[in-house]
């Protein structure tokens, strides 16, 4: 694999607020299989930073092991990366997020990754409230182990191998609801439509951001009977709403037919809008979110959309009361309490 | 009978229950010497419990400085009836047993050759203090304050200790100054001239402190510039991100009051870990504090940082293993664990201190030695050290010293750089190469950190050629390594010695305690501190430089000498292992006795 690629840009590609084309969102080239849907998804990050005029080296990439943590070299080529351990992600995201504030962090799980072996960092990072976008690439199987089922995966569902899973499926968006994540959302990698949207949301809400996007694994996990296959997800799919991100300086002009509406402003002052077919889905309460996942799973839907957004609580920094200045931008000045305070100190020790 | 007679120079152990509020008290006596001028050396010998099991606390008084562990006890405060008998049946020839009375001994207790010092304490307490919840408590006072007499003090120490103590709730010390007027007034009408140990005013203490070593630790990381800390409670450790809490509370605060520092209680030391290397790799000075399990666990993400070449500090406070062995006693058994922690070919530096003086200094110095390395640096301390309190001169901190944090690029060096940049280029032959913080510069300088394989550019590669390379530099760093760490203390015994001794951490004061006995015997012994791992040519050259040597360490299998072998190349019975490890702190008499026994059996001239 080359380091490298042309830096040759087209003049008239279109050029982002911060003069920026899509290209210079872009990484190296992918070594996912042809069709994969993690693809997808890399390409719908590099569209949202990409529309949304994010300095692309104010970004730190972070992901655990498998398929999906390979990812971020794909994306976002001038961002600093970290490819840490299987299952880590979540703690080195936050130890970075506590060294500098001011980055914004996009974390990349995959469902072996998240589920089992990282599910202790996952729900503990979510009920941090760390500020971070963390996206899992939910396929329901290990794909470079060859194919075996995940803690997703549902039951009965058999991918390549053939052997229906027998355990029961972990709902990650239903999970995080209950441990008090303050963004849950789901998307599905064939529907950039949507993701696009929802994954803007995420970045422009402070705090944690879930968006769990169902992703099939073209080689061993897009059966006839495997319940992560493009062609079920698109039979399946039900959406709480058609979501619509408006950044803060954008004035709004989106129109709607039909529905009811609901908005939910950022800290930031930027707004989601919801565009919702079912008026009583209501995202900021979390009772909802969780009765309406489990309905649509009992009729064998799976939901869609932002599934709970809570804007009042406080992310990990303002929990600690850290702060403003990033703490790795601090000098021994300000750390250092000084010759003359050591020996104040020592007083309490005769 | 002939009854020890000595002045500032005796050991007393308290047998308490835990959880009695033993501690306070028996701090107190400690404390009230160290007042009063004269060295002393608390050990808390304790349980793994919160209330109910034996305690004991044992206080060495020493005019002449000795802060290691004698060996054996003088006098005994008994108020434990679980350990009633073997206290008793374990004090020396010549000592005091003080004991509460209230109930009689029973017909074990027949020793000719020891004092008894009987006091009806639970009745004294039952008589005189009204608040019965108070009574379990002030019954440990009253008898600080029967020491007192007994033991010649002066008794203002005790009563301007408790006053300072309460200083912020003057209210609670009446009670506590009237419970040892009370132990003392009873020690004066009963046991006039009993006690022929005292402690007498001195002058062997200046400016210095009574400090544990953890709290030292965590100074020493405030004063280092560490700012993000993630950790997971585990003993001994616990109290080193606790002190660093409150330190960074009262001297790291910006103009509104908020912190300059990010400590977060993890979910396990894998995360406690992760975080630390989280904030390590974006550049802000970030540690972890833990024990042995917490190693174990923490293997994981050390194999990362070391591959990946993050600057983590990591503090190991030690306990007696393996599993969860003896958590809250001490050893020095994870040297091999640590020196070789995680899987592949890794080793990482690691950092011996003796005392609380070294804690602070190593644990600042780490952060510059992890930083221009770009490594894991491990603090050996252990829960001896860490938990108790010892007497040391205070630490200075250089106002004029800089924090070394290494080959890092700034956003204007990137800028002016015409050459391609590599995260893994080694320019300068070092092995130590370039790296770049999250965020600095639009177009340059960002990388793909990863604990793959990679090539010089930090790309993945599984080029067989690229994969060497990169391992071999990171021999070449090691070897760098050795220029950084603390170089060991070598002391020569001033006559033609053939064997030497090799100790480090807290076998310190023990050991030169005990070489002292030696030399007084006729035994000289050259002696090497060790301070820190990669080993400098130094101990080699100390090694080659004797016949055969003794290595001294708190663990059964004798760790430190198999890492010495296995680095430097020994012939196997050079090293002699003395080991101690009942969980205990090494004692000077232990190893003189096991020095003795050794050379006993070996031809006179010195090593067969």
């Amino acid at each position: 694999m080359n380091s490298k690629r042309p830096v040759f840009r087209h003049p008239d590609l279109p050029k982002n607020n911060l003069g920026y084309t899509r290209r210079d969102y872009e990484g190296l080239d992918s070594t996912l299989c042809a069709g994969c849907g993690h693809d997808s998804i890399s390409n719908s990050i590099i569209q949202a930073c990409f529309e949304l005029s994010i300095e692309p080296h104010r970004v730190a990439k972070l992901s655990g092991i498998g398929c999906s943590s390979k990812t971020p070299a794909y994306f976002l080529g001038r961002s600093h990366g970290f490819n840490s351990v299987h299952g880590r992600m979540p703690s080195v995201a936050t130890g970075a997020n506590m060294a500098n504030k001011d980055l914004l962090y996009i974390g990349v799980s995959g469902d072996g990754d998240t589920a089992s072996i990282g599910m202790g960092q996952f729900v503990h990072v979510a009920r941090r409230n760390l500020n971070m976008v963390y996206i899992v690439m939910n396929n329901g199987c290990y794909g470079l182990t060859k194919g075996q089922d995940s803690a997703t995966a549902d039951k009965g569902s058999s991918s390549r191998k053939g052997q229906p899973n027998p355990f029961e499926a972990i709902d990650l968006c239903e999970m995080a609801v209950q441990l008090g994540a303050s963004f849950v959302a789901r998307g599905f990698s064939g529907d950039k439509e949507q993701l696009v949207p929802l994954l803007k949301a995420a970045i422009g809400h402070k705090g944690f951001a879930l968006v769990d996007v169902i992703s099939p694994c073209v080689t061993f996990n897009n059966t006839q009977t495997s319940t992560k296959s493009y062609h079920w997800i698109r039979d399946h799919m039900e959406a709480t709403a058609t979501v619509d991100f408006i950044p803060q300086q954008k004035e709004i002009t989106a129109q709607y037919e039909q529905g009811a509406t609901q908005s939910v402003s950022l800290h930031d002052g930027s707004a989601i809008h919801l565009h919702k077919s079912d008026n009583s889905f209501d995202v900021t309460k979390k009772r909802v979110a969780v009765n309406a996942l489990e309905h649509h799973r009992e009729k064998g839907q799976i939901l869609t959309g932002i599934l709970h957004v809570n804007e009042t609580l406080k992310d990990t920094h303002d929990i600690l009361e850290t702060t403003d200045k990033p703490l790795n931008t601090l000098t021994k000045k300000e750390l250092c309490p000084g010759n003359q305070t050591l020996q104040k100190i020592f007083e309490n020790y005769r | 009978m002939k009854n020890l007679k000595r002045i500032n120079d005796f050991v007393i152990r308290f047998a308490n229950v835990n959880g009695s509020g033993s501690a306070s008290a028996n701090n107190l006596f400690a404390k009230a010497v160290f007042r009063l001028g004269v060295p002393v050396s608390p050990k808390n010998i304790f349980p793994s419990n919160i209330q109910g099991l034996p305690t004991w606390y044992e206080v060495r008084v020493s005019e002449q400085g000795y802060q290691g562990r004698r060996g054996g006890y003088d006098f005994i405060v008994a108020v434990n009836g679980q350990t009633l008998e073997k206290d008793y049946d374990d004090l020396l020839p010549g000592g005091y047993f003080f004991y509460d009375s209230t109930r009689a001994l029973s017909g074990h207790y027949k020793r000719k050759d020891i004092t008894l010092l009987g006091m009806p304490l639970t009745d004294i307490c039952n008589r005189e203090i009204e608040n019965p919840k108070l009574r379990p408590l002030l019954k440990n006072i009253i008898y600080v304050g029967a020491l007192a007499h007994l033991l010649d003090m002066d008794f203002s120490v005790l009563t301007d200790s408790i006053a300072k103590q309460f200083s912020k709730k003057p209210k609670l010390a009446v009670p506590n100054i009237r419970a040892l007027e009370l132990g003392f007034k009873y020690a004066s009408d009963h046991f006039p001239g009993a006690c022929k140990l005292s402690v007498k005013r001195s002058n062997k203490l200046s400016t210095h402190i009574l400090m544990d070593g953890n709290s030292a630790t965590a100074l020493g990381a405030v004063y280092g510039g560490a700012t993000v800390a993630g950790w997971y409670p585990i003993t001994p450790s616990t109290s080193v991100i606790e002190a660093f809490d409150k330190f960074t509370r009262q001297h790291r605060l910006d103009e509104s009051g908020k912190r300059k520092a990010a400590i977060i209680q993890a979910e396990d030391e894998l995360a406690a870990l992760g975080i630390a290397v989280g904030g390590a790799w974006n550049g802000a000075r970030s540690f972890t504090a833990t024990s042995g399990p917490g190693i174990s666990l923490m293997n994981e993400l050390l194999g990362l940082a070391y591959f990946a070449e993050i600057p983590v500090v990591v503090v190991n406070v030690q306990r007696a293993g393996p599993s969860t062995g003896m958590p809250t006693r001490t050893q020095q058994s994870d040297t091999l664990a640590c020196a070789y922690a995680s899987h592949g070919d890794t080793k990482h530096v690691l950092l011996f201190p003796c005392d609380p003086k070294e804690c602070f200094e190593m644990a600042g110095d780490s952060f510059d030695i992890a930083e221009t390395l770009q490594t894991p640096v491990i603090l050996m301390s252990d829960l001896d050290l860490g938990m108790n309190d010892h007497v040391c001169l205070p630490m200075e901190w250089d106002d004029k010293r800089n924090y070394r944090r290494g080959k890092v690029l700034d956003k204007d060096q990137l800028e002016s750089m015409t050459e391609d940049w590599g995260r893994y280029l080694d320019r300068d032959g070092d092995g130590i190469c370039y790296r770049t913080y999250p965020g600095t510069h639009p177009e340059k300088g960002a990388y793909f950190t990863r604990g793959s394989s990679h090539d010089e550019y930090a790309v993945y590669t599984e080029d067989t050629d690229a994969y060497k390379r990169c391992m071999e530099r990171l021999s070449r760093k090691w070897v760098t390594a050795r220029t950084l760490v603390p170089a060991p203390r070598i002391k020569r015994s001033g006559k033609p010695a053939t064997w030497g001794a090799i100790f480090f951490g807290t076998s310190t004061y023990a050991t030169y305690e005990a070489i002292e006995m030696l030399d007084k015997k006729g035994i000289a012994l050259d002696t090497m501190r060790l301070r820190g791992f990669p080993f400098q040519d130094e101990v080699l050259e100390f090694i080659d430089q004797h016949k055969k040597l003794f290595v001294i360490e708190q663990n059964r299998d004798g760790q430190m000498r198999t890492l010495l072998i296995n680095e430097l190349g020994i012939v196997l019975n050079k090293l002699v292992s003395v080991t101690h490890i009942d969980g205990t702190p090494i004692d000077a008499r232990y190893i003189s006795q096991s020095i003795e026994a050794v050379l006993a059996k070996t031809p006179k001239g010195g090593a067969a």
